[in-house]
């Protein structure tokens, strides 16, 4: 790999991080390396990126790859209010989070669905096994009713599924994935980088320690076997020729914030990845039927983001100086004349 | 005859009442909802507008309508503007509460009341003088709905009729708050003159109260300490705020919101140089005020102790992480939901020490409004120089209520950003660890997301970190972090803003206050003074971490007396952790824990309670 450079002339390694220290095998390593494929193949320079996270596994992630951007370690549940923050105080970052199914489903659930209903405009990541890795295999919300766990416990409760909620609560962008469909996995993150708002995207991530096992509806096995792709995503970028032809009966094309476009092969004839209401119903169909369904299920580029429904200056507000900052003694003479 | 001229021959007659001018305490009692703030506010303002300085409290329950509510306007020659219990003149509008108010008065006071409550009755030792509000106002205001809330201005022509404030003040104090909707200025006009015309032709001065001209406010301004806040934080160049709606702090972000729409968004482009945020919770609140100055942006949130509370965790984060953030915490009485529309200092201790672990905040008490304004702005700028969040604990009281004061100064300083490096400096060193002490005062260098220069970025994390922000659980190296961020805080010590000390060498009592204390606490030192010759000196504490003038202060001292509002004597505590220890037993206590703002009256009597018993009592 080394030497191979990108469209912006950085080498393979830039994109790397440090050496992972979660489980062999783990499927959020699988996601990692999807990420820095991806950061790498598109060329964006990695001081443009920031990554966070909340706490967890997933959470850990982040030191694993882009060793060259910033990042966040938030508390658990939490990370949404500060990539937020981050983004309010400097529009031009390219906000990556990366959260897992406790961090999100349970503990951070409040954030989660305030993040989506903003459209703040960021890539969000669920790594989601169903369980919690670091305290040893405790079901989470996104647990399947009737899956097991490795203790023999049946899990009762029925999941949250975050992409219905996503679709329901205003993201932009919702997509599902497993760790193990390379391919898939790459398309779609690279779509999401070129999209403007909230991308969420459920990446079934099956933990080989906790939930792996027989019984279990997060393990390698069973979400090989129930995986049901609903669209084929092509990703085509800005700087390559987007004239391909397609047809149109059978694929829906969708023209990114950055110009580029993704085309989304419809494997089910009447299905139209732009309609919300389309997407609820596919996914709640796929409930009822035990299916995994995968693939990006709904997109719409022309939401306004949280930053432009603010109405914010295009410099970066942390950049912005003394003199933009502070009004002039005109302005406190002016106020403290109306309260004299 | 006018009301004041016979009120002159009515005192004549009764010797044993001397005329009182400019020094009562007025209350008027109405129902929560029915509109009376605005009479109230122009009561207040057409005093302070004749030159005698007042201030005004608002004692209000946590309800939208139908509760009883208070409004005192201190009035006072001197310039005290603390609370005072005594009420020498009721307004007494609500059926509900008006016996009970009646019953509590002093001999000689005054009441003037809604003619049906039929309070002339009650008591004998009183100057009632009934008005028959609705029928008074019926004919300048047809609309009944509209009346209720008129009516509330025929109060005030009532009252300045009887006292001798002039017509002509009421009006342009009047004007001034009906500022954008002149027919109701018209309206609440003639009902005020409706009520000084009543009071003129029925009703026969008897009581000793007036009010005469003075010259001790021109120039000055009334405001509320949120808003001189929220003033603060606009001339800080706050870029980002993130808040969660409680009483009594949302004023605060609310006055803000208006000014940055007003002031901060760019003439060509019609953009704001802002983000305002309300967010979804408290945590969401902090956490992405957090954000936002990690990210470069002067970011503040604003709470009350509920939302303290839910911050904790997050605060112990920008402490460990070293993230700059502006906590704004405008304290009402705890536990829990408490009193939520009642003052208390009783945030100290939970601020200071907020969150798990070995965490230290930096702690602000700004004691007026002009505080509320500069320390607002000195809170940003310590924030980023420490990298840490700093608390600025204001309470009801102060936020809410309504203040003198002299016009705010503009700043002269520039904003002090703090140890940011860029990629040229970055160019330069050749070499970057995040959490490194290399100037020796435990504050190391950050570097902001977006730096281009490959060395810049780093991890931030809430987990165990060495020099390079690398996560280690490596036992020197923890060490190493938690000594540097004590050094940091010892370095703090010498920076935040000192007490002011006023240091009477006669003095054996030395006494210390904060916050909005200090008004209760000047006039408290005059009382122990002329009336038990008790010479004091006095600190009024600004900051924590405290400055070592507070273990100067209590050595030059033989008892030193900590007043606050909370039960526990916080900051009497904190005092005694971090000074010498033998000094500790010249510290006393005195504490006023009852919702509403502290007296001069409770001080000197816990003072004077504690110095009749002697030395040696440690309270």
């Amino acid at each position: 790999m080394s030497g191979r450079t990108n469209r912006i002339g950085l080498e393979f390694s830039v994109y790397r991080g440090s050496k992972t220290t979660l489980c062999a095998g783990c499927g959020h390593n699988a996601i990692s390396e999807r990420i820095i494929d991806a950061f790498f193949e598109l060329g964006i320079p990695p001081h443009r990126v920031i990554k966070l996270s909340g706490i967890g596994c997933s959470s850990k992630s982040p030191a694993y790859f882009l060793g060259q951007s910033f990042a966040f370690n938030a508390v658990h549940g939490r990370m949404p209010s500060i990539a937020t923050g981050a983004l309010l105080a400097n529009r031009n970052l390219l906000a990556l989070g990366v959260s897992g199914d406790g961090d999100t489903a349970s503990i951070g659930i409040g954030q989660f669905v305030h993040l989506l209903r903003r459209n703040v405009p960021m890539i969000y990541i669920i790594e989601d096994n169903g369980v919690y890795g670091l305290t040893k295999g405790q079901f989470s919300a996104t647990a399947d009713a009737g899956s097991k766990s490795k203790g023999g416990v049946t899990n009762v409760l029925s999941a949250i599924d975050s992409c219905l909620l996503a679709v329901e609560l205003g993201a932009t962008f919702v997509a599902r994935s497993f760790s193990g469909d390379k391919k898939q996995l790459l398309e779609i993150l690279k779509a999401a980088i070129s999209h403007r708002g909230t991308v969420m995207i459920d990446i079934i991530s099956p933990c080989v320690t906790f939930n792996d096992h027989e019984g279990s509806t997060k393990s390698y096995s069973y979400v090989k076997d129930h995986e049901e792709a609903l669209t084929e995503v092509n990703y085509i970028p800005h700087y390559e020729n987007i004239e391909v032809e397609y047809d149109p009966g059978t694929t829906v094309a969708v023209r990114l914030h950055d110009g580029s476009e993704v085309r989304l092969k419809k494997l089910e004839s009447d299905y139209d990845p732009t309609s919300r209401l389309a997407a609820l119903v596919r996914l709640h169909q796929a409930r009822e039927k035990e299916e995994i369904l995968t693939g990006i299920f709904f997109i719409e580029p022309r939401t306004p983001d949280f930053i432009e429904q603010l109405n914010l200056v295009d410099e970066p507000l942390a950049a912005l100086q003394q003199e933009q900052l502070r009004p002039s003694p005109d302005v406190l003479e002016e106020i403290m004349e109306e309260l004299r | 005859m006018s009301a004041i001229e016979s009120a002159l021959i009515d005192v004549q007659t009764r010797p044993t009442l001397k005329l009182i001018c400019n020094d009562f305490n007025i209350q008027v009692a109405t129902v929560n909802g029915s509109g009376s703030q605005t009479a109230n506010t122009v009561l207040m303002r057409s005093l302070f507008q004749m030159g005698i300085p007042v201030s005004g409290k608002n004692l209000f329950p946590s309800n939208i309508a139908g509760l009883p509510t208070w409004f005192t306007i201190r009035v006072s020659k001197d310039g005290y503007v603390a609370r005072r219990e005594n009420v020498d003149i009721l307004i007494a509008m609500n059926p509900e509460s008006a016996r009970e108010d009646v019953t509590m008065l002093a001999p000689n006071s005054m009441v003037i009341y809604d003619e049906p409550l039929n309070l002339g009755s009650i008591r004998q030792d009183l100057f009632f003088y009934p008005v028959p509000f609705d029928r008074l106002v019926a004919p300048v205001c047809p609309d009944a709905k509209l009346r209720r809330l008129v009516k509330n201005m025929a109060y005030d022509g009532v009252l300045a009729q009887l006292l001798g404030i002039e017509m002509a003040e009421v009006e342009r104090a009047l004007r001034k708050q009906f500022k954008r909707k002149p027919k109701a200025a018209d309206l609440n006009l003639k009902a005020a003159q409706a009520g000084y015309e009543y009071a003129a032709e029925h009703l026969a001065k008897s009581d000793p109260f007036r009010v005469q001209r003075m010259d001790a406010t021109r120039g000055k301004i009334i405001i509320d300490g949120n808003t001189a806040a929220a003033l603060g934080c606009m001339f800080a160049g706050v870029s980002v705020v993130s808040w969660y709606p409680i009483t009594p702090s949302s004023s605060l972000c609310e006055s803000l919101t208006e000014f940055l729409h007003r002031y901060r968004v760019d003439s060509q482009t019609g953009k704001a140089t802002f983000a305002i945020v309300q967010a979804e919770d408290e945590l969401a609140a902090l956490g992405m005020a957090i954000g936002a100055g990690w990210a470069g942006a002067r970011a503040m949130t604003s709470t009350s102790g509920p939302g303290i509370s839910l911050m904790a965790e997050f605060a112990g984060l920008a402490y460990y992480a070293e993230v700059p953030v502006v906590i704004f915490d405008i304290q009402r009485v705890g536990p829990s939901t408490g009193l939520p529309t009642r003052t208390a200092q009783s945030d100290v201790l939970s601020a200071a020490f907020l969150s798990h672990g070995d965490t230290r905040h930096v702690l602000l008490f700004p004691a007026s409004v002009e505080e509320c304004f500069r320390l607002s702005m000195e809170a940003f700028d310590l924030a980023e120089e420490f990298q840490t969040p700093v608390f600025v604990m204001s309470d009801l009281d102060l936020g809410m209520n309504n203040w003198m004061a002299a016009p705010f100064a503009y700043p002269q300083d520039s904003l002090r950003r703090g140890k940011v490096l860029t990629e040229e400096e970055l160019n330069q060193l050749k070499e970057f660890a995040r959490y490194q002490d290399v100037d020796g005062d435990g504050i190391p260098y950050r570097t902001l997301p977006g730096n281009g220069h490959p060395l810049a970025a780093y991890f931030t994390r809430g987990s165990g970190h060495n020099e390079k922000a690398q996560y280690t659980e490596r036992p020197e190296e923890y060490t190493r972090n938690m000594n540097r961020l004590a050094r940091k805080y010892e370095t703090a010590r010498g920076r935040v803003p000192g007490p002011v000390v006023d240091f009477n060498p006669k003095a054996e009592v030395g006494l210390v206050a904060f916050g909005s204390s200090h008004w209760a606490l000047v006039e408290a030192r005059d009382r122990l003074r002329s009336r038990h010759s008790l010479e004091t000196s006095y600190l009024r504490l600004r900051a924590f971490p405290l400055s070592d003038e507070v273990e100067k202060f209590v050595r030059a001292h033989n008892r030193v007396y900590v007043v606050e509002q909370n039960r526990d004597g916080q900051v009497h505590d904190l005092i005694r952790l971090e000074i010498d220890p033998r000094e500790v037993v010249k510290l006393r206590s005195v504490r006023h824990y009852d919702g509403l703002p502290i007296t001069a009256r409770t001080i000197v009597k816990q003072v004077m309670e504690q110095e009749d018993i002697g030395e040696g009592v440690d309270r």
